[in-house]
Formats: structure tokens, C-alpha cells, sequence
């Protein structure tokens, strides 16, 4: 019973959010409202039992990617009305994509209640998990069978960092541009400072 | 799984991850000043690779070579013999390296690492035999590599070149993913053990498409036609150390990777994947030669020289066959050679501010200016043309005896057609740099490291390198027969 209210909670709130993503007129709302779908499509996989999908919903999609639109929305200055401007013209095309993809649904949603697929079991509970939840297997296969992978996939991430770093950091030319010496202010003198000109009329100061 | 084991095997991979890590704390912590030392150290890391390498090829105990990590990683003769290349390049590439950035230009500890983590990478690569290892060993040296190609940030050139590498290595990478999606669907598995008894005879459709696109993935990191569009942008754009790296060590590691992967994993779809090699084979070999005709730029000539010279290479793999592929080892290491020395040579030369000349028309009459460059120069291209004293000439003869033995004997004189066209741009440069009306552009002095391996590739591809014909041939035969022993 507390089930059933949690997805329908879960799924009204989830399409309404989606809704707003794509309705809002502020794309820092959207982006806002995405994380918000994000949450609820989290706790979706948290009831039939997916928890580590749920985690990875929450750790990569609303801690990494939402942040990293949120900035492109704010630090980018996109004009978005005049991206709005086309909307008519590309409402055929946009219909149309959309129609191709509910068709594909379809598609895959019926052979799927054939029994032509066997993605999982048509009653929908997953196979058996050894008396584990699956972030224990899955953390039992990553650190044994393919430990290997994994510490290379690490030394991928280390090189996607230094690669950062080499293509953008810049050491400044000069180390303390901007400090006050207060020494080498003191040690100047009015004649080294100063100096007495007379420029002829018409002509401009030599420095 | 035996751990203990497995880390035995995987010795050089674990060797130079560790050298590498500590290469990023020096490189932290030292800074700009630490760039030489990181280069010395880097040498060293490659030195004891190769040694762990050569260690393990006599190792009695491990003559049939061994699976590690459950089957996703086989260190054998064939990993052995094509890591030994690629450390070896990588060796020459590094000693050649710093001489370049002295100029101005900025030269920092992180270029060694990098060219560190991408051995790893391709030592990853040519030992992979699950498509995932496959796949994290392609990325890791990738990576690496697209950011070696903008390492001189203040070039726009350079710039380009790494973007373009970058954006068109990804859509190969993509492309690749696809195939291997597909192959895992319709085998059940990403093993190249049980990917070849679920691909036995007719294959499907889907599992066709699946060997197609993993191919063309390949196809384009060994810049084989008709993916090779970004090779003579990404040449010319890239510092030449770095040129001098592309064209050498990863071009070994996707070559082994793409010999493993089509005679393990695809082994029983010989007819498959032979048609595709064949015609990357051929395409490579008269683009290659055709392309590189108009090129005023000498390193995108060599760019289309090594389009050229890995169409020869496919033809030893497009035969399938034990000869064929001990055949391509063989002229993967002249050519890991020829390259090297060419691009060497093209580094040593210096125009009086120290910049570097790329143009053809500035080394004419080279040979009176700089008789010692220009000599070794000549032999690098006579070489790489195939002609007979040089040792270039074996490479490609093994090869095209090897397609013939397995009667392919059009695609050998198709071959050999097309090498005596691309002979002709070979000898335009020994005739620009002997006969032409000195244009004294090239100045300056060269240290000692780049004439060390000039002088050791230059007696390597002379007559003199026909010496080591007899044991090449005899580990090339021993390494061709690993390849073939997973059967």
C-alpha cells in the first residue's frame, strides 16, 4: 500500500516536473526543475529496487551534469528569446521527431509484452541477488574480477586531469605582479624618479 | 584468480603506472624546472618496461604466454614482441624531445607523463583480449595523445591539431563502442575467447554490422583509408617530438590490437573482416602514394607516407595467416624505424633563429650544408621507397611474399604498383636535397641525442641491418604463432 503511494507520488511528481523543465520560460528554472525530476526519478529505482541506479541518479546526474548545465545557463550569455524565435517554424519537424520516438516506444513496448525480447523477467522483478543488494555485487565484481579495468579507468581519469591542467593553466610571467615592495620603494630617489624636460612647442614628451 | 600471477604478467602495465604516478608528484611539486629531470626518469620507466618485457619474452615458464585477470588481459610473445617496439619509440621519442622546446617555446615535465601513461595505454591495447580492455587501453593512450598534439599552446596550429584529433577521435571512439555494443549482443560476451565460437558460420546481419564498425573504429586510429582525413592536419599541427611519436608507437599498438582482435575474436569470420582489411589495405596504399605527391610540407609528406606504409602492413593482415602476420611484425619494425630516423632528421633541421624548417623547398641543396643529415635523410627515404640495399626493401618483400604464398597475388602487385608510384616522391626529396641550388636555410647544431638516433635508426635501415634479419624473423615467427596458438 505504502508502496503504491510512493510511486504514484513519485511518477505525478516526476511527469509534472519534467513538464515544467520544458515549459518553464526560465531556463535556470529548467534546469532547476530538472534536478527535481532528477530526485523523483531516483526514487522511482529506489522501489523496484535499484538502488544503485538511484545513487548514480543522484551522484552524476543532479551532483555533476544539472551543476555543470546550470552553469553553462548562467555563465553563457544565451539570448534564449531569440532562440525561442524559430519555434514556429521547427514545430513540424519537432512533432514529427517526437511521433518517431513515441512510435519506437510503442514498438519496443510491444515486443517487449510478446515475449519476443527477454530483457528480464515480463513479471518485472529482476533475477535473484544471492542474498546481496546489487551495490554489493557490483562493488564484489569491481574490486576482483575486474580490478585491472578499474585502476585503469582511474588512470584515464588522472590523465583527462593533467590534461586539463597542462592545455589551461598558465604560471603568471611574474611571480609577485601586484605585491607592494615596500623596500624597493624606499630605495628610490627623487632623481631616479623624476626628470626635468623641456620639449620643444609642437612636439610631444620623450619618455 | 591467482593475483600474484596476474601482476607477474601484467608486470611492464603495473611498472609504468607506478613510474607514471610518481612522474605526477615530481612534475607537481618540481614544476617547470623539473621538465628534464621528468624526461630522464621517463627514459628510465620506458628502459625497465622493456626489460620486465624482454625478462618475461626468455622467461622459460611463460612460453606459451599467460591469461591474466580472467582472461581480460594475454601477455604473450605477440604483446611482448610489439611492447618491446613500442617502449623502444617511445625511448627515441622522449631523448629527442626536450632539444625542440629549448627554442621558446614551453617544455614541462607533464609531456614525459603523458607519454608515460600512453604506454601504458598501448601496452593495455596490443594485450587485450576482452573488448573492454580493449577499449580502457585505447582511451587511456588517446587521451594522452590528443593532449601531446596541443601541447604548444601558444601555436594556433598546434591548437588545431588537437582539437581536430580530438573531436574526430571521439566520433571514432563512438563508432567503435557501437560495433562492440553490437558484438557483445550477439555473442553473449566480451571475451575474444567466447566471442569466437558464438560467431561461427553465417553470421548475421547485425553481428556483420557489429565486425564493420569495430573495424572502421580501428581503421581510423591506425589512419588507415578511407579514415585517414585527420592524419596529415594532425602531423603537421602537432609539435614534431609529437608527430614523431604518433606516427610510431601508437601506430604499433593499434596495428597489434587490430591484428589480435581480427584473428582471435573474429578468427572463424575470416571472409568477414579479410574484404575490409583488403580494401583499407589497398586504399591506404595508393591514397598514401597518390597524396603525398603534392605535398610541399615535409611532415605532411610523411604524413601520407604513413598512410602509405600502413596500407603495406594491412596487406600482411589482410592474408590471415601465420606468415602474414610474422610478415607485418617485421615491416612494423623497419617502419617504426624509417619513421623515427625521417622525423629526426626533420627535426634536426633549424633555420638561423632556431626555427623549425617543415618546407621542402628550404632543404635544397641540404647535402652541401649538412652532408651527415642530409646522407641519413636520403637513406631513411630510399629506404622507406623500397629500394634494395636499404633495409625497407625486406619489409615490404616479406609482406608481398606472404600475400602471395596466400594467393593474393593481385593484391601484391597492386601493392607494388602503387610503391613504385610513391618511389617517386621518396626520390624527390633525396633529388631536392642533392641536385638542387643550395637555398642555405638550415644552420645551427645539433646534441647529441638527436644525432645518437638518427645514427642508430640510420644503421638500422642501411644494409648493415640485414644482420638481424635472422633472429627479427625467428621472433616474429614465435610471436605470429602466439596469436595463433589461442585457437
Amino acid at each position: 500500500m505504502i508502496q503504491a503511494i510512493a510511486f504514484y507520488m513519485f511518477a505525478v511528481l516526476l511527469i509534472a516536473a519534467g513538464t515544467l523543465t520544458i515549459m518553464s520560460r526560465n531556463p535556470v528554472h529548467s534546469v532547476l526543475w530538472l534536478i527535481v525530476s532528477f530526485f523523483n526519478a531516483a526514487g522511482l529505482m529506489v522501489l523496484v529496487g535499484a538502488e544503485f541506479i538511484a545513487m548514480l541518479l543522484v551522484i552524476v546526474y543532479v551532483g555533476a551534469v544539472a551543476v555543470l548545465f546550470l552553469f553553462v545557463v548562467m555563465m553563457l550569455n544565451i539570448d534564449f528569446a531569440e532562440l525561442r524565435a524559430g519555434f514556429m517554424k521547427n514545430f513540424p519537424l519537432g512533432i514529427a521527431i517526437a511521433l518517431v520516438l513515441l512510435a519506437e516506444l510503442i514498438l519496443g513496448i510491444g515486443a517487449y509484452g510478446a515475449g519476443v525480447l527477454e530483457l528480464g523477467t515480463p513479471d518485472g522483478s529482476a533475477a535473484p541477488l544471492l542474498g546481496r543488494s546489487n551495490i554489493e555485487n557490483i562493488g564484489a565484481l569491481l574490486y576482483s574480477d575486474y580490478l585491472f579495468l578499474f585502476e585503469a579507468a582511474g588512470l584515464i581519469l588522472l590523465v583527462a586531469m593533467v590534461g586539463a591542467i597542462v592545455l589551461t593553466h598558465r604560471e603568471r610571467a611574474t611571480a609577485h605582479r601586484g605585491h607592494q615592495d615596500i623596500g624597493k620603494q624606499n630605495r628610490r630617489r627623487p632623481e631616479d624618479a623624476t626628470v626635468n624636460t623641456r620639449p620643444e612647442v609642437g612636439k610631444g614628451v620623450q619618455l | 584468480m591467482d593475483y600474484a600471477n596476474s601482476l607477474y604478467l601484467t608486470g611492464p602495465e603495473v611498472f609504468l603506472s607506478v613510474s607514471g604516478l610518481i612522474l605526477t608528484l615530481i612534475a607537481a611539486w618540481g614544476g617547470q624546472k623539473a621538465a628534464r629531470l621528468s624526461t630522464i626518469l621517463a627514459v628510465g620507466a620506458l628502459v625497465g618496461a622493456s626489460i620486465i618485457t624482454a625478462a618475461f619474452l626468455i622467461n622459460p615458464a611463460f612460453e606459451q604466454g599467460g591469461d591474466a585477470f580472467g582472461g581480460l588481459y594475454r601477455m604473450d610473445a605477440f604483446g611482448s614482441v610489439s611492447k618491446l617496439l613500442i617502449y623502444l619509440a617511445g625511448i627515441g621519442c622522449l631523448i629527442v624531445t626536450p632539444r625542440f622546446f629549448d627554442k621558446g617555446l614551453e617544455y614541462r615535465p607533464e609531456y614525459p607523463l603523458l607519454v608515460v601513461f600512453a604506454s601504458v595505454g598501448m601496452g593495455m591495447m596490443v594485450s587485450a583480449t576482452d573488448l573492454m580492455t580493449l577499449y580502457i587501453g585505447l582511451e587511456l593512450s588517446s587521451l594522452s595523445s590528443y593532449v601531446l598534439a596541443s601541447f604548444t599552446r601558444s601555436d594556433d596550429r598546434s591548437a588545431e591539431a588537437g582539437l581536430k584529433y580530438f573531436v574526430l577521435g571521439a566520433l571514432a571512439s563512438g563508432i567503435l563502442l557501437y560495433g562492440m555494443s553490437l558484438v557483445y549482443g550477439f555473442s553473449g560476451s566480451t571475451s575474444y575467447l567466447a566471442i569466437r565460437p558464438a560467431f561461427e558460420g553465417t553470421l548475421g546481419t547485425g553481428a556483420l554490422f557489429g565486425v564493420i564498425f569495430v573495424l572502421a573504429g580501428l581503421a581510423f586510429k591506425i589512419s588507415a583509408v578511407p579514415f585517414h582525413m585527420w592524419t596529415p592536419d594532425v602531423y603537421e599541427g602537432a609539435p614534431t617530438p609529437v608527430t614523431t611519436f604518433f606516427s610510431t608507437a601508437p601506430k604499433v599498438a593499434a596495428i597489434a590490437m587490430t591484428a589480435r582482435i581480427t584473428l582471435d575474436a573474429f578468427g572463424n569470420q575470416a571472409d568477414a573482416w579479410r574484404q575490409v582489411i583488403i580494401f583499407a589495405a589497398l586504399a591506404s596504399v595508393v591514397v598514401g602514394a597518390l597524396g603525398a605527391i603534392g605535398q610541399s610540407n615535409i611532415k605532411r609528406l610523411l604524413a601520407y607516407s604513413s598512410i602509405n606504409n600502413v596500407g603495406f602492413i594491412l596487406i600482411g593482415l589482410a592474408t590471415g595467416t601465420a606468415a602474414g602476420a610474422s610478415a607485418m611484425l617485421v615491416y612494423l619494425a623497419i617502419y617504426v624505424a624509417m619513421s623515427l630516423g625521417s622525423f629526426v632528421a626533420v627535426l634536426m633541421l633549424r633555420d638561423k633563429d632556431g626555427n623549425q624548417v617543415e618546407n621542402m623547398a628550404d632543404i635544397a641543396g641540404l647535402s652541401r650544408a649538412k652532408p651527415m643529415i642530409a646522407l641519413c635523410l636520403a637513406a631513411m627515404m630510399l629506404s622507406l621507397a623500397g629500394i634494395p640495399p636499404l633495409y625497407g626493401f625486406w619489409g615490404k618483400f616479406v609482406v608481398f611474399q606472404a600475400a602471395v604464398e596466400a594467393d593474393m597475388v593481385v593484391l601484391a602487385a597492386i601493392g607494388i604498383a602503387a610503391s613504385v608510384i610513391g618511389a617517386f616522391y621518396y626520390l624527390k626529396i633525396v633529388k631536392i636535397m642533392y641536385f638542387d641550388e643550395p637555398a642555405n636555410v638550415v644552420t645551427g647544431k645539433n646534441d647529441l641525442a638527436h644525432w645518437t638516433v638518427l645514427a642508430v635508426t640510420a644503421i638500422f635501415v642501411s644494409p648493415l641491418g640485414y644482420l638481424l634479419t635472422i633472429p627479427m624473423g625467428a621472433l616474429a615467427d614465435r610471436a605470429a604463432a602466439a596469436l595463433f596458438a589461442v585457437v
